[in-house]
């Protein structure tokens, strides 16, 4: 039967619906595309003939393969655009910089796309607040204290704050840090946010 | 539980789909029994019991939910679709009966998206096949609604298993809308936990470096 290969793409996302981003599937992609040719050029040998001999019979099977084709092109439209969904959420799940393994799933538009979304979303902040810029990815959850008590989950290396200190990440170890600082880390795993 | 920021396209509700949906492209790969009116020339081989050139007219065959919806036709007569046998007579009356003790996800497990989509094939039945579709929904929403608002912390799978895809979404999100609860309850909702997305990711990690 026809459109069995993007059905796979479709499932491979599917099985993954906590949002994460599975290794863009090129050859697959491929196959879909070369699978999509094929019913175009029958259909137009078939079209032709039922021009020029004038065999309306042969209608329902064009018919067919149109379906066929148009249904490709929803499903690879799908694909790619949930596929946009994750990498937008990513964004904000991690930050402006991605880890090597989540970006070693992209392909090479996908990440001009990522970089593109992260250039409007930041030119986007810095035209709020009145000209100073507003970082609306902080406070997800409203702050109650302007600093908060973190354990570190894993060694770091040095971190700067504010006023210019500078403190050793390390593991276990527990530090009192201003909220906005280490809000990022804790999304990340790095800290963990200790609630007395 | 934890807010995302991956939110999916929604299926459609009712009779529509929704075009860039992944459930509603996965409800539109369920096989439906068909009948050709017409042959179909040259594409022989998509049938697999003959090795004719053609379908011919007349031949019973299992065509996807989006095919049969892209060639039917009520005017040009290209082929009729036959109900898959959860919406026959029979079925009909297990559901009417006692909706509470059938497997939908054995059934469907799209039991309610495919019951809607059958309504787009002018089919007699089809008053009483929404009927009988509203009503099991109706008849079993309060039990997925009571485990889904009451089960905390304990294994939720033997709970779900027998739910319809639809069923299960909306256990979910009871599901999370009592975590949520529970969590500003014992005071933790204001505090900054890692995003679920980012440990699934370390999670995976861990196991790909194991052989």
């Amino acid at each position: 039967m026809f459109c069995e290969k993007v059905i796979e793409l479709i499932r491979e996302l599917h099985r993954m619906s906590d949002g994460q981003l599975p290794a863009f599937n090129e050859d697959g992609l491929r196959q879909v595309l070369q699978e999509m040719e094929a019913l175009y050029e029958q259909n137009q040998t078939d079209v032709n003939e039922a021009k020029s001999e004038g065999r309306a019979d042969l209608i329902p099977s064009i018919k067919l393969r149109h379906c066929c084709l148009l249904r490709n092109q929803r499903c690879v439209t799908a694909y790619l655009y949930d596929r946009l969904l994750r990498i937008r959420a990513l964004r904000w799940e991690y930050g402006s910089v991605l880890p090597a393994n989540v970006r070693f799933h992209m392909c090479a538009e996908e990440l001009q796309w990522f970089n593109q979304y992260k250039k409007s979303l930041a030119s986007f902040m810095r035209s709020l607040g009145g000209g100073e810029g507003l970082d609306i990815t902080q406070d997800m959850k409203p702050p109650k204290s302007l600093y908060i008590e973190v354990r570190c989950l894993k060694d770091h290396g040095e971190f700067e704050i504010d006023d210019g200190t500078v403190i050793l990440l390390k593991k276990n170890s527990q530090h009192f840090l201003p909220r906005w600082k280490c809000e990022q880390l804790i999304r990340q795993g790095v800290l963990e946010h200790v609630v007395s | 539980m934890d807010t995302q920021s991956y939110y999916p396209v929604q299926p459609g509700v009712g009779m529509e789909e929704n075009f860039l949906s992944l459930d509603d492209i996965l409800l539109s790969y369920e096989r439906l029994p068909v009948r050709t009116e017409c042959a179909f020339p040259r594409l022989g081989f998509l049938e697999k019991s003959s090795d004719t050139q053609d379908i011919p007219e007349g031949t019973k065959m299992e065509l996807p939910l989006w095919l049969s919806k892209g060639l039917y036709d009520r005017k040009r007569r290209v082929l009729s679709v036959e109900l898959p046998k959860m919406y026959r007579e029979g079925w009909r009356t297990v559901f009417n009966a006692d909706p509470k003790v059938v497997d939908l996800h054995k059934m469907g497990p799209y039991y309610y998206g495919l019951g809607s989509q059958m309504l787009h094939f002018d089919s007699p039945e089809n008053p009483e096949i929404a009927q009988t579709v509203l009503q099991t929904f109706i008849g079993r929403f309060r039990r997925t609604m009571d485990s889904s608002q009451n089960a905390y912390n304990e294994d939720t799978s033997a709970l779900v298993e027998r739910l319809d895809c639809l069923e299960k979404a909306l256990f979910r999100s009871g599901q999370i809308g009592l975590h949520g609860f529970q969590s500003w309850e014992k005071g933790q909702a204001s505090q900054l936990t890692a995003s679920t997305l980012v440990l699934n990711y370390r999670k995976r990690k861990i196991t790909d470096v194991q052989p």
